[in-house]
């Protein structure tokens, strides 16, 4: 007895499990094609759900008591006149983009998830290779629907990319943004600095810095290096500073490898973690932002590079994660320079890098048509002005923003200074891996080693993530 | 286990040969009573490890165009995993983080509670161990936001006891303060272990020992260590194995700073959920299991020996 238990059942399952096994990795989405895009399209009774990375009281929080309170009751009253019962959920998220991303890749490889998914326009790529997120034209089903929706006049070229993949729209761009530096007043005059500070140039920025570390307590610069910080490394450290040397981290189709210009950027990390000036540990925590953004209200960081997200999200003084009531007086900000004047992109001598979200049908959804509905009703002129409710937001429709942009001196500086020398980021499926080998080779600068050996280490990870030497430029 | 079985002089330890049918069921009934158990078996254990094994053959990602076609490319993840600096890295660290944590801090803390406590006031001893037994039982997340709170930089417990504001521990000596806080978090098992097979200890041989004026060190070495050796054995394959295997390290420390850190289990999750690349981190849990069998044979070797 012993002996056949011991063998004989393993066995079995073994081989029964193995013929489970068999070609089901991967296979799995060839069915979704058939799916009927107008199923359920006359249904009375209608469940939809919206996914984003805000939660109230969290992160992003006017954006999810927006969807909670204004734009969820406003379009299940005008769909009760249609004579159709609504119920829109509103599936809230709180944390990092990065692990809202593995969340969301792996509703979706499962063919779950929420209806209406908000993502970031970098994942585009990637997840409609996945085949996680089909183009609109396809999950609607009749291409004319799509295309003729009067939103898409109102939206710029440029911010329509963000929600597109290989020439085909994906989802609705839900506005762009800009970066900049903020600095804090109050530090400044302490310091003996201007309260209207323009930085020309790399060096202006360390000069201001070395001013800064004078004052007892206080972190001169806050650049985002490191692994910890995900994307808001590269969207907020990297990717700047390395237009600024006249780069673009992917030209005609290659990837930047360790080339003179990364070396600079990785250099101006050197000066600032290696010298005092930003505080390396902090990069290398694990909540490393958000404790970032609780000492710069807490005036213990003079300078920071940071998104418009940080002006209207984390310094706000009414729902900020990281309130300043004083934001208005005691925050400036300042255009990103160049390395030098004249050095950066394009011969620019301001520089700065945009992105943004995109809002996507799950194709998997059970009432497409009701969700493109949704998704249209969420664009409208008049939710996405009613969304800003008087903050400072740069949205994806023309009409608005001509509305708004003279109410707010930030969006106003963001709209008219930043966006027309802004860079945005290619929206190709590999540029996540590419973006992780940047954010490694700041960590390991921050974490003290040498530029040279930073520089070759990030070289052998573009090689890989590109997938091949020849993808690679080094010049 | 078979440690608590007391040795017959002149007995062989091991039938040998097939077992007799005791039960007069015969073999097809048998196997209808162990059925449940092995489907059970078969769908939780066997199955998820036979699909890591394929898994771990494909270049199977959790996004982009080989999430749709993963195609099979043979042994190159193992390969890959071989020349992997990073998993060297992981490895060494759960090398560390079981010699420190298990082998050394539960193993030695968990006994030397239960020899202590032995002779202790009832209500010390029910006082301690309740103690550390709510250290073992309090859920993973609770107790990582605690340890969290004790080392933070800013505000932190333990910053405020030394007068050490400012030290970032849990950058600064990542794997000291796991190693600390795995201690801390599983040395109820082994107490509670060591405490059941002291008692397991004849009370007439210590008494003997104590009248021919044996230190302490002796009568632990030449009365008490022999009794329990099998418990030795069997705690520390089970504690090293859990600790090996333990995912809680990521809870406090994510695996940084820049992977000093990020022991096998969270180098699997990291490289499975945040780099995507699932095919490569099926090979390298692979791997793991079977360095987790390797070492149960050793052990199982090991206490075969002693017999």
């Amino acid at each position: 007895m012993r002996r056949i238990s011991r063998l004989t059942p393993p066995a079995l399952l073994g081989a029964a499990a193995l013929v489970l096994l068999t070609g089901c990795l991967g296979s799995s989405d060839s069915g979704s094609g058939d799916q009927d895009a107008n199923r359920n399209a006359e249904a009375t009774k209608v469940e939809l759900t919206i996914g984003a990375n805000s939660v109230k009281g969290g992160k992003n929080s006017a954006g999810a008591t927006f969807t909670q309170d204004v734009l969820i009751p406003k379009f299940v009253e005008a769909q009760k006149a249609k004579g159709v019962d609504v119920t829109v959920k509103f599936q809230g998220d709180g944390s990092d983009d990065e692990v809202y991303k593995q969340k969301l890749s792996l509703d979706l490889s499962n063919k779950s998830g929420p209806d209406l998914i908000n993502i970031d326009g970098i994942w585009v790529g990637e997840f409609a290779q996945a085949g996680y997120i089909k183009p609109l034209t396809d999950t609607v089903g009749d291409a004319a629907k799509v295309d003729e929706w009067d939103g898409w006049k109102q939206i710029p070229e440029s911010v329509q990319q963000l929600g597109m993949f290989e020439g085909r729209r994906y989802g609705v761009p839900g506005g762009t943004d800009g970066r900049v530096i903020y600095f804090n007043k109050k530090l400044f005059q302490q310091a003996g600095l201007p309260a209207d500070w323009q930085p020309k140039s790399w060096a202006d920025i360390i000069a201001a810095g070395q001013a800064l570390k004078k004052l007892p307590g206080v972190t001169p610069i806050q650049l985002n290096g490191g692994t910890a910080m995900g994307e808001a490394t590269t969207m907020q450290g990297v990717l700047p500073m390395l237009v600024g040397t006249g780069a673009t981290i992917n030209t005609d189709g290659k990837w930047l490898g360790n080339s003179a210009q990364i070396r600079e950027v990785l250099d101006f990390y050197k000066q600032i973690y290696g010298s005092g000036l930003g505080d390396p540990v902090l990069q290398r925590e694990a909540k490393g932002r958000d404790k970032s953004f609780a000492e710069f209200a807490a005036n213990k960081i003079g300078i920071l590079f940071e998104g418009d997200y940080f002006w209207r999200s984390v310094v706000e003084p009414k729902e900020g994660v990281a309130k300043m009531a004083d934001r208005d007086t005691a925050v400036g900000y300042a255009l990103i320079p160049a390395s030098k004047p004249g050095a950066g992109v394009k011969g620019q001598d301001f520089v700065s890098m945009s992105g943004g979200g995109a809002t996507a049908i799950n194709p998997n959804t059970k009432f497409p048509q009701q969700a493109w509905e949704l998704l249209q009703f969420m664009n409208s002129a008049e939710m996405v002005e009613a969304g800003l409710d008087g903050a400072a937001k740069i949205t994806q429709r023309t009409d608005v923003n001509a509305k708004v942009l003279a109410g707010d001196p930030m969006l106003n500086f963001v709209a008219t200074k930043v966006l027309p020398i802004t860079q945005y980021r290619p929206g190709l499926a590999e540029y996540p891996r590419i973006s992780a080998a940047l954010q490694q080779a700041t960590a390991d600068v921050v974490g003290g080693k040498s530029v040279d050996d930073a520089g070759k280490a990030y070289e052998t990870a573009v090689e890989a993530a590109a997938g091949g030497k020849d993808k690679v430029t080094t010049n | 286990m078979s440690a608590t079985t007391e040795p017959v002089p002149g007995r062989p330890a091991r039938v040998r040969g097939p077992a007799q049918d005791v039960a007069g069921l015969g073999i097809g009934r048998a196997f209808g009573f162990v059925a449940p158990a092995l489907l059970l078996i078969g769908a939780f254990l066997v199955f998820p490890a036979l699909w890591t094994i394929y898994i771990g053959i494909t270049n199977y990602r959790l996004t982009g165009v080989e999430a749709v076609s993963p195609s099979i490319v043979g042994l190159s993840n193992y390969t890959r995993a071989l020349n992997d600096a990073l998993f060297h890295n992981a490895l060494w660290l759960t090398l560390l983080f079981v010699l420190g944590s298990a082998i050394i801090g539960q193993n030695f803390l968990g006994f030397a509670l239960a020899w202590t406590m032995r002779r202790a006031r009832p209500v010390v001893r029910r006082t301690v161990e309740a103690l550390v037994l709510l250290a073992w039982i309090l859920p993973s997340t609770v107790v990582a936001y605690l340890w969290i709170a004790f080392f933070d930089r800013d505000t932190g417990t333990l910053n405020s006891i030394l007068g050490t504001q400012g030290t970032a521990w849990l950058i600064e000596y990542p794997m000291a303060c796991l190693i600390i806080f795995n201690t801390w978090r599983g040395t109820a098992f082994s107490m509670m272990l060591y405490s059941s097979a002291l008692q397991a200890v004849p009370p007439s041989q210590l008494e003997s020992a104590r009248m021919v004026g044996a230190s302490g060190w002796q009568t632990l070495r030449d009365v008490v260590f022999p009794h329990i050796r099998g418990h030795v054995l069997t705690n520390t394959l089970l504690i090293s194995l859990w600790t090996a295997n333990d995912f809680s390290p990521f809870l406090l420390t994510k695996g940084g700073p820049n992977h000093e850190s990020e022991t096998v289990p969270v180098y699997i999750y990291n490289v499975a959920l945040q780099g995507g690349e699932l095919g490569y981190s099926s090979a390298i849990s692979f791997l793991l299991l079977i360095a987790n069998l390797l070492v149960a044979l050793l052990y199982l070797r090991l206490l075969r020996r002693r017999s």
